[in-house]
Parts: C-alpha cells; structure tokens; sequence
C-alpha cells in the first residue's frame, strides 16, 4: 500500500500552485494563514516520510480493518445483467470510508503537534470517525454539527459522545454541513496554534482537498488490486460513487483519472428534483464562486450568496463540490448524473433485499444510477459503497411503504 | 489625493473607523447610519457588504449579515443607495466583505462601481494577497480603490512587511487571533502591538477586533494610529428606536 505520494502525476490532479484547473486555491482570511501554510509545507513531507506510511498503514490494517473487500454482487448484477462490484468501505472500523482520512490526519497532526482536534460532520460519519482516532490517541475533540443534522443522525451523535467527543450544534443557515463546517472553520481561527481541523471531505483551502484525497486513494488502488485478481484486469468500464463534498469519490477515482477507457461517474442528490428547488446536485445548479475557502462550483444566487441545499442524505447536503470534482466536471473527464431522494430510498431497499447490505442513504444514491447506465453484459462496473445504513434507519422506515 | 491618505496626512493618531452592515437594520438605513457616524464625528467609515457565510465574523456581525440579506441587501442595491452620497458624505469609505458576492459582481464592474459612487478603499479578507498582486492590482489603481490587507499576531515579520508593501491606505492589525467581536484581552497582545511599532511600517495601522468602547479604542490607539469599531456598533443600533441619536451617541462617547 503507498498513499499516492508517489504515483500522483495525473494533469486531473492538483499543481504545485494548489489549483486543479481553474479550482481550488486557498481564498482564507489572514488569520488562517500560518495554520494552513503549516500544513501546505509539511503534508507532503510527513506523509512521504516511511515510518509515517508504515504507521499509516499498519492502522488501516489491523484497525480499520483493509484492505476492504471488493464484492462481486451476483443477484444484483443478475438484475440488471451486467458484472458489478461493490467496494465496501461500509465494512471498515465506525461503518464508511471516512476513517481512511481521520486515520491519516491525526498521524499528520501529532506529527505538527497538535493538542486539540475540531472537525465538522454532516451524517455524522465523519464526527464518529475523528471522535474515534482521537480517543485512540488521546486527543481532545470537538465536533460541529448542523442542528437539523444532530436531530437526523441521532446515533451518530450518541456514539460521538460516547467516544469522548463534544458534539457543538451549528444553528446558523441551513443548520447542516455548509454551517457546521463554517463554525469549525471559525474555531480554527480562534484556536489557531494548537488546533488541527480535520476536514472530512475534499473541501477546504489547499491543501486540504489533496491531502484527503490522497488518503483516501487507497479505495481506488485496492479497487486495481483487487479487480486484478477477480477479473484478470486492473480497468472496469465504470466506476460510480455519490459526490457531496467528494472523499469517497476522489477517493475511487484517484488512480483512474488518466485511464480513459474507465469511465468515472458521480452521483450528486438532486432531492426533491435538480429544479424543484430542493436539491444538492452542485454541478447542475452550482457557477464557479468560493465557499469554504476553495474555488470550486457552488449553488448560490445572481448576487453570490450561498443557496441553502437539501437531500435526504446529510452527508451530500453541501451546496457546493470539491475543487477537484469541479475539474473533472468542467473538462468532461467523469460524467456527473443525480439521483432524488426517493430514487435513493429505492436503491436502498433494493441493495438490502437483493444483496442483504443496507447502504448509507449517500452510497445509495449511486446504486440509485445503476439503472440509468444502459450497462452490457460484459460491461464491469464498480459502485463504491461508502457507508453502512444503520445511521438511516429511521429514515428508510419512515419512507417504508 | 485618496481620502484616506488625506485623514491620515492630517490626522495620524486616534482615528475612529466605525463598521456596519448595509442595509441594517433596515434596508434603507445605510446611507441614515453613514451621515450619523460623521456628524457624531466618526474619522471613517467601514460599510460591510453581507455574505450568507462569514468566515472571520462572530454571531453579531453573521446575523446582521443575515438579516440585510434578507430585508433584501445585495451589492447592486447597496450602489444605488450610495448614488450621491458623497454630496453630503466627505469622509472616507470603504467597503468590507467577502470576495464570493464581489467575483458574481464581477471584479472589475465592482471596482468601477466604487469609483462611481466615491467609496475610497476595499477590506476583501479572503482575496489572497498573491492572486492581487498577480491579477487584479493594476484594476485596483486604475479605479483608485486602496486594499488594505490584515495582519494578525501570528503573522510573521517578512510577511508583515510584505502586506505593509501591497497594502494602501492603512494595514489593518487584528488584535487577537479570534473571529469579530469577541473580548479577547489586548493586554496579552502587547508585544504584538510593539513590534508592529518599532516595525515602523509605511502604512498608518487600524487595530480592529474586540475594541468595544472608549477604553478599548484609547488602549489600541497607544500602538497605532487609531481603532475600528464593529460588533459592539452593529449590537448598539440593532433595536434602536432613534437611529441618529444612538449612532452619534456612541461615536461621542468614544470621541469624548
């Protein structure tokens, strides 16, 4: 396992100036400066450093439990004819890809030595992720998380305290992502020497959505690996994952990005439809601008404020896409698709009773497009299935007909 | 001459820099609140342009962002309102915000809106100072628009004198490592505030963040060449019944 230090030379990757084509950068205030340019000038170094790897690697192994399995799904390959394969980050330690990164930055942040842990979360999956490295470390964390967001995703949130962490509702805007990581950002800003932020997505000033993605790339190199002994080829023809803010897809596509004949597709939750007024779906909806410090695609209004968004999956109710998303949008590399809300439920029962996996309502979102790719029998596709769906019970029951 | 070097070249010490919100508390208050903050005797005055997501801003200064984008604030209002406002209006004026509603705006129609109405200098916190000095520094002059960039506690001594180098008008020194309006104690910043002295940089400087009242603005005004003014001035005129008579009040009882 390396994690893309030095395997990183796609022209779909960031440059040296922190852009992917004409996103990205790092649009912060100055009193982020010195905290964001610690990182800038390190993250490489400590994450190229061996024994960093081999730490690194060694808790994705034997505590988070990778290399994750790629599972051929027979029955719902049968359904709709053609070969998929589920790579199921929904089987590592706290149930979704999320602790790829938390892993990685909290190894990155005792190595600047840092005493304190804040970070935001929209499912909750992310809080969980980080609460659970900082209590296997010790350290101190704080948690953002919008208020709609605490009611929806309530055993998240018991698990977050119950790993040591101080969940703090985000009661502006929306009360969801967009806010709670607005206030994680402004805490940095207070606490701004001994605090890391561990951004959960591909967000954020460079370098943040570089540096989760790389750690977040071992999904797409374990996805060659494992192609490779199951199928005698290290390419499939697809490769779907949902986009909110982006990890788990960055994550799947990393290593693809120049192998063409690969056709990447990311799913964005459209809600209650792309023009209902009620939707997340960013690169439909979304004009360049910066949020979150990034310059990226976002929803927002003729005058540039930011529009609120809406899913049924907290994790992908983010109105904007990170910057890297935002590239292989605008160059016409991966294709971006939506799936509704309800679209989503459906893909959620139907991947419970066809395969006895109960998706994350995110995940479900790219099972959801599964049916809209006209797939050929011989046609192999990877979906990757980010989380498990325990968090989503009550919604899934609530929408049980 | 730009008014702002104008005030400083006649008034280098204890010069009162009042922010508020446009459009706040009600859309059409913007140019009510700027008349009374120079006839209470404010130097100059800071007009914040709301954005829905205020990164460096406080509670105080984030809902009075929302409440102007919701009484129906937008850049394009706020230049109309600020049509002939320097009939009446002589001091100078910059505008504060973020760059997301200025980019929509378009950077150069912005700056050529300024101009337009006589707003002398911009406060852009999330402009990186390397895309300025790359792309949009000549647009900045053509227009006679200052940039005044921030420094904070944190940042570094060849930094300061970096943005003291791209900035015009004045360099704004945040007085504590904080988002607005938090009362932070300054005292514990005293060096800070002293080695930006003995820096002796070519801007005159503005401490701004956690100065409240006359105490605060006397105790910042011993480093620098006076204060800005914001949280604790959007939180005096939120409910007040008498516009006028609340702003000139608290600029008096600042001033006097």
């Amino acid at each position: 396992m390396d994690i893309a230090i030095n395997t990183s030379q796609s022209r779909y990757h960031v440059n040296e100036k922190g852009y992917y084509g004409d996103f990205g950068g790092a649009y912060i205030p100055e009193m982020l400066y010195p905290n964001v340019e610690e990182l800038r000038e390190n993250y490489l170094n400590i994450m190229r450093d061996p024994a960093f790897q081999q730490e690194f690697e060694s808790l994705l192994r034997d505590y988070v439990g990778r290399p994750s399995p790629l599972y051929f799904a027979s029955r719902l390959s049968e359904k709709y004819n053609s070969k998929i394969f589920l790579k199921r980050e929904d089987l590592n330690h706290t149930g979704a890809h999320k602790i790829n990164n938390t892993i990685g930055q909290i190894l990155l942040a005792k190595r600047l030595g840092k005493k304190r842990i804040i970070a935001e979360t929209g499912a909750g999956q992310h809080g969980v992720a980080t609460a659970t490295v900082c209590a296997l470390m010790g350290l101190e964390c704080i948690v953002y998380m919008g208020s709609v967001d605490i009611q929806r995703q309530a055993p998240n949130v018991a698990r977050m305290k119950m790993l040591g962490a101080t969940v703090v509702p985000a009661t502006s805007g929306s009360q969801t992502l967009k806010d709670a990581t607005n206030e994680a950002i402004r805490d940095w800003i207070n606490n701004p020497v001994d605090t890391h932020y561990i951004i959960g997505s591909v967000v954020g000033p460079h370098p943040y959505p570089d540096m989760v993605a790389r750690f977040q790339s071992v999904i797409s190199e374990e996805i060659k690996k494992q192609l490779t002994e199951k199928t005698g080829k290290a390419l499939p023809d697809y490769v779907i994952a949902c986009v909110g803010g982006g990890s788990n897809a960055a994550g799947a596509f990393f290593h693809f990005t120049d192998d063409e004949s690969v056709q990447l597709v990311a799913v964005e939750a459209a809600g209650k439809g792309v023009d209902s007024g009620f939707s997340a779906a960013t690169s439909q909806l979304g004009k360049p601008g910066v949020i979150h410090a990034s310059k990226t695609l976002l929803m927002q209004t003729d005058d540039g404020q930011i529009v609120e968004p809406h899913s049924i999956s907290a994790g992908l109710d983010y109105p904007g896409v990170g910057p890297f998303h935002a590239h292989l949008y605008e160059s016409g590399r991966a294709v971006f698709l939506n799936a509704t809300d309800n679209e989503a439920l459906a893909a959620g029962y139907e991947l419970s009773l066809l395969e006895g996996i109960i998706p994350a309502l995110e995940s479900a979102h790219a099972l959801a497009k599964l049916k809209d790719l006209q797939l050929n029998p011989e046609d192999v596709t990877v979906v990757c299935l980010s989380g498990r769906g325990d968090k989503d019970l009550e919604t899934y029951i609530k929408h049980l007909k | 001459m730009n008014r702002i070097d104008q005030l400083f070249s006649t008034k280098p010490k204890e010069v009162l820099n009042i922010y508020f919100t446009a459009g706040f508390p009600q859309l059409g208050d913007t140019l009510t609140v700027l008349q009374a903050l120079q006839d209470g005797g404010a130097d100059m005055a800071e007009i914040g342009m709301p954005f829905s997501d205020p990164l460096a801003d406080g509670p105080v200064i984030q809902d009075s962002s929302t409440r102007a984008i919701k009484n129906g604030m937008k850049l394009a209002v706020l230049f109309e309102q600020l049509k002939g406002f320097r009939e009446k209006i002589s001091i100078p004026v910059v505008l504060m915000g973020y760059i997301n509603p200025v980019l929509q705006y378009g950077v150069e129609n912005f700056l050529r809106s300024c101009q337009e109405v006589g707003v002398d200098g911009l406060i852009l916190p999330d402009l990186p100072m390397d895309e300025y000095e790359t792309e949009y520094k000549p647009l900045f002059e053509k227009y006679g628009q200052h940039l005044v960039f921030l420094v904070t506690p944190e940042t570094s001594e060849a930094r300061i004198r970096k943005i003291d180098s791209l900035s015009r008008g004045f360099v704004y020194a945040v007085s504590s490592s904080s988002t607005t309006g938090k009362d932070k104690d300054m005292q514990l910043q005293a060096s800070y505030f002293e080695k930006l002295q003995s820096m002796q940089l070519k801007n005159p400087v503005l401490v701004g963040f956690g100065i409240r009242d006359k105490a605060t603005f006397q105790q910042a005004c011993r480093y620098s060449n006076g204060a800005i003014i914001g949280s604790a001035f959007v939180k005096a005129i939120e409910n007040s019944a008498n516009l006028q008579d609340t702003v000139q009040a608290f600029v008096r009882n600042i001033k006097q």
